[in-house]
């Protein structure tokens, strides 16, 4: 049973065909890479999925379920959730605050709805543990390194129960070191059973993490195959268009 | 520890210590300076430490507090209300012309605050709605309020106010326990404020709409009703310092609050408010407040001229804003 099914997704804007028959199947805990030249309509397959817009045609199934998203929400109580590029943190809060931001959690007393911040640091801190990250819950953002904000962006997406992540170029300004945390971090995701959908322009980083690679090229699924029957050249091709399809 | 619990992990944090935490905060030091300018002065001068002068210290500085407090609101979302001086004078008016007309107090009061509250929506739908700068938007309404204040009272002094005349007085002017009516409300509104900074949802939604207001709307958090709702904050603030300053006064003219806004801002930001959005606190309000009035009243105590007021408090303004800049660099 695949999490999540694309069948032969299209989007238009008017002349424009951003997407063209796109299917595509992903298991639990697979990590995708999704790769591809800039317009190649990555992150227009990326909004499809999140529900931000609905295709022209084509359906998507959940879990074998067939799926109408309207909106944003609708695909985040779908269990997908996205990881923005800047990752919308505040850095004027803490770790805890920021995880459950949106969502916090309250309290009764009395006539009052007060927030529960004993819950919010014990609840992400249990979420860091199992990411296997060193953020701490009270700490303020704005002193974390580039991994640990990722860890904070992505244990928000496992507070509610996650299916698919889709992340937006992860590794796209961060340190080196940092990169290896956040690959990591990826492959916890996996581990529990959570599928990862990673946009990234960095060969190395998808290498090293995916599963399948799935390349896009001016709207058309050019190549969806196992990572370890592909090679970095081969992708290049892919995505330059110097080999046709795979 | 080559284990350590949970529990251990909740309670680590970047600032160990009590002492290394108030030492970081720039609202300690500004409240140092201000505790220390009142040894000195009680030292230093005879008429400081007097009751009477004490007196009149806490109940100048509290109008200042209030409207303070939601400044630092405004601020602590990324925006800012030059409006406040406006509101706070047809807050003062609306509560004098029904009154003198024969209203009871709480008539008059209602109205005012209904008033300060409606000015203050105006400005936030314009500002989260129509997406206006809050610079420009509250600018006009500084314009606007004061105009329709001396539209309202035909621009003159009002002095009678009617069958209640001696509670709205009291109410502005009187002491209980020896403390001024307008310190103790301020010290209430205060600590609700503090407690709905830190408690509430809405005070966490309101630092994270100042910290990123791009993030708080892809979070979900429902951006334009908070900030409407810290426009209107604001501007109650206004109102009740407006309703309180006549009750001091006796008397209103039009031209109350003028230039207060810059006050208040000024006792925000020296309080650690950040005016990039996403900082500030209660209690740095008012302990920016109380210093902008300890520095004024020293000045008129040591027989300087007040014409040296503005440098005094304009420096402290930017020493606060250098002092906590350093400090980042520092860290």
């Amino acid at each position: 049973m695949s999490v999540l099914e694309l069948k032969n997704i299209s989007k238009r804007y008017g002349a424009i065909q951003a997407l063209d028959n796109v299917s595509l199947a992903i298991q639990p805990g697979e990590v995708v890479g999704l790769m591809g030249d800039n317009g190649a309509g990555k992150s227009t397959l990326v909004k499809v999925i999140a529900g931000n817009f609905a295709p022209t045609s084509g359906d998507i199934f959940i879990s074998d379920q067939k799926m109408v998203f309207h909106k944003p929400r609708d695909a985040q109580k779908a269990g997908i959730e996205v990881v923005y590029q800047d990752l919308a943190i505040c850095n004027n809060m803490s770790a805890a605050s920021n995880v459950f931001l949106g969502r916090e959690p309250t309290r009764k007393i009395g006539p009052l709805r007060i927030v529960d911040y004993a819950f919010m640091r014990s609840r992400s801190a249990e979420l860091f543990a199992r990411l296997k990250s060193e953020t701490r819950p009270r700490d303020l953002v704005h002193k974390m390194s580039g991994g640990q904000r990722q860890a904070v962006a992505i244990a928000r997406t496992l507070l509610s129960d996650a299916k698919i992540v889709l992340m937006d170029e992860p590794t796209a300004a961060i340190s080196v070191r940092q990169v290896a945390e956040v690959l990591s971090l990826i492959r916890q995701l996996s581990d529990h059973g959570i599928a990862v959908v990673l946009i990234s322009h960095r060969m190395p980083d998808v290498f090293e993490v995916a599963d399948k690679v799935v390349v896009l090229r001016r709207g058309e699924l050019v190549a969806d195959k196992m990572a370890s029957d592909s090679s970095p050249e081969e992708v290049t091709g892919l995505i330059t268009g110097a080999i046709e399809k795979a | 520890m080559a284990n350590p619990t949970l529990a251990d992990v909740i309670n680590r944090s970047q600032h160990h210590g009590l002492i290394a935490r108030i030492t970081n905060q720039q609202i300690f030091w500004v409240f140092l300076a201000a505790v220390f300018a009142c040894l000195a002065l009680t030292m230093l001068t005879d008429s400081f430490a007097t009751e009477r002068n004490l007196f009149n210290v806490t109940r100048n500085f509290a109008f200042v507090g209030i409207v303070a407090l939601g400044m630092t609101a405004v601020i602590a979302s990324g925006g800012i209300d030059l409006s406040v001086g406006s509101t706070l004078v047809i807050s003062a008016m609306t509560v004098s012309v029904l009154m003198s007309a024969g209203m009871p107090f709480w008539v008059g009061c209602l109205a005012a605050l209904s008033v300060s509250l409606l000015v203050g929506a105006v400005n936030g739908v314009l500002i989260a709605y129509a997406k206006m700068p809050s610079f420009v938007v509250t600018l006009g309404m500084l314009s606007i309020a004061r105009s329709l204040a001396m539209v309202l009272s035909d621009n003159k002094m009002i002095y009678e106010f009617g069958p209640d005349h001696d509670f709205l007085l009291w109410l502005g002017g009187g002491a209980t326990f020896g403390l001024p009516h307008p310190l103790i409300i301020m010290i209430i509104l205060a600590c609700l404020t503090a407690f709905a900074f830190r408690h509430l949802r809405w005070g966490q939604h309101l630092f994270a709409i100042g910290g990123n207001e791009n993030a708080a709307v892809l979070t979900g958090i429902p951006v334009a009703r908070v900030k409407v709702s810290v426009y209107m904050f604001s501007a109650l603030m206004a109102g009740i310092a407006g309703v309180l300053e006549v009750g001091w006064l006796g008397g209103v003219t039009t031209n109350l609050g003028q230039a207060m806004e810059l006050t208040v801002i000024a006792a925000a930001v020296i309080g650690g408010a950040n005016l990039a959005g996403g900082g500030g606190t209660a209690f740095g309000a008012v302990v920016g407040a109380l210093l902008i009035e300890v520095i004024r009243n020293s000045l008129i105590l040591l027989g300087i001229s007040t014409f040296w007021q503005g440098t005094f408090v304009g420096s402290f303004i930017v020493v606060a804003v250098a002092f906590d800049r350093f400090r980042q660099r520092k860290t």
